[in-house]
């Protein structure tokens, strides 16, 4: 599902990692500063490798080898980024259709989403009266209904205390069920990721240390 | 005299006030948000040049960018002639000048708020925006504009206040005519100017006065309410 081999240099950082998996969900484990966030970045087109190659699904997103280069807004690569980059000047409604609206009718059923992400005492709220995890959850929503072709969550509960982590994770793991795209999960926390992935990619330094398969 | 009775001719530099200042200063927003983007996220040769020129008419003596106006407008300038001849349009000794000029002098201040408030956008929300499918266009209309709201509107209100006070390069450039020219200013000056005329001027001065706390006021009010909407 994820090929993906990726060289930038960052200042004194050097990203140079190389991985694939074929589960459906695939996890980045390893260390802050570790390159988690870069790889995102890469496939989701936000940042440019100096050179690699990646694909998503039957998807070539981007190889320096004959030039291809997805730009960002066509990748459908949808991120749930760890601070969840909720549009502030839009009520949480417009947040979760704006990736909808963009994609015409091809995003996913609103209600539905709703349901599942039990957002539906949220829907004509700001997202600045929104707590963590209320925000969390819509940000995964408009990333689902964005018509997605795969999913990137990066470290979508770093942010959250203990009691907020128990409140998403059982979302999570009915996401997983029902979303039936590719779906990398990056995070640091050993737990979140036993419970959610298939493949376990661990990254240090920039480079990736192990990919195990995670037997269920 | 009745200070709330204003003569005809007063009521007429009230009106053309308004009216120069309106639509000098909405004439010139587009070209003051392609400014003011270029300049908080483009990289050109030659930036620091065009920072300059777009910041000029702050530093010049107004009677000089009046006078750059009337030999690059005027009926015999380059753009006047050309204006006049494509499009029958004339500037000159118009309204319209009056306009022009009012949106020349408060262009800086537009350029300046709006600046600010682009390079203040929240980057990361518009890479969110991209990740969802926005192309540049859409990013910057559903995201980057929406964002930089409360800054465009204090440029707006600063550039109509500078228009509205905006003297020397509209007397230069179009003259103080009756009913065509002669704006609030340019009607204050001439009542300074003529035997009995104080208490028109101090008339026309508080309507300034009121005129101008006025619009700062209703900006303020305006950014206020954009911003407990957006909030932090």
């Amino acid at each position: 599902m994820f090929d993906v081999t990726v060289r930038k240099i960052l200042g004194d950082f050097v990203l140079d990692a190389r991985f694939r998996s074929e589960a459906a969900v695939t996890a980045l484990f390893g260390p802050s500063g570790a390159g988690k966030t870069s790889i995102v970045n890469a496939i989701a087109g936000l940042l440019t490798p100096e050179r690699g190659r990646i694909a998503v699904g039957e998807s070539l997103l981007f190889n320096s080898e004959n030039g291809t280069d997805i730009p960002v807004h066509r990748r459908r690569v949808r991120v749930v980024f760890q601070e969840s980059r909720l549009f502030p000047h839009l009520s949480v409604r417009q947040n979760l259709v704006y990736g909808r609206w963009i994609a015409g009718r091809a995003g996913g059923n609103l209600d539905e989403i709703v349901r599942l992400l039990g957002l539906e005492d949220l829907l004509s709220r700001r997202p600045r009266s929104l707590s963590g995890g209320e925000r969390q959850r819509v940000a995964i929503g408009r990333a689902l209904l964005a018509d997605p072709m795969a999913l990137l969550l990066d470290e979508p509960l770093a942010s959250l205390d203990e009691a907020r982590k128990r409140e998403i994770l059982p979302y999570l793991e009915k996401l997983v069920g029902a979303a039936r795209i590719p779906i990398l999960y990056v995070s640091h926390a050993r737990e979140e990721i036993e419970r959610l992935a298939g493949t376990v990619v661990t990254l240090d330094g920039g480079r990736v240390k192990s990919v195990e398969e995670i037997k269920r | 005299m009745d200070w709330f009775h204003f003569s005809p001719d007063e009521w007429e530099a009230i009106r053309l006030s308004l009216r120069v200042a309106t639509v000098g200063t909405l004439a010139s927003l587009p070209a003051g948000l392609l400014a003011a983007y270029a300049l908080a996220r483009w990289r050109f040769p030659g930036k620091i040049l065009f920072d300059g020129l777009v910041h000029l008419p702050l530093v010049l003596p107004p009677v000089v960018t009046g006078y750059l106006l009337l030999i690059l407008f005027g009926r015999r300038g380059p753009i006047g002639a050309f204006l006049d001849s494509t499009f029958g349009i004339v500037l000159s000794f118009r309204w319209t000048g009056a306009a022009l000029a009012a949106a020349v002098m408060g262009f800086p201040l537009l350029v300046r708020a709006i600046r600010l408030s682009f390079e203040a956008a929240d980057r990361r929300l518009e890479d969110a925006a991209r990740t969802l499918g926005a192309n540049g266009l859409l990013v910057f209309l559903t995201v980057t504009l929406p964002l930089a709201l409360p800054g465009i509107l204090a440029g707006l209100v600063l550039a109509f206040a500078k228009a509205l006070g905006e003297f020397g390069a509209t007397i230069t450039f179009v003259s103080n005519i009756p009913g065509e020219t002669r704006t609030l200013p340019t009607a204050i000056y001439t009542y300074t100017q003529v035997p009995g005329g104080d208490a028109n001027a101090a008339r026309l001065a508080a309507v300034a006065i009121v005129l101008s706390l006025a619009a700062l006021v209703v900006s303020e009010l305006l950014s206020r309410r954009i911003a407990a909407r957006i909030g932090g």
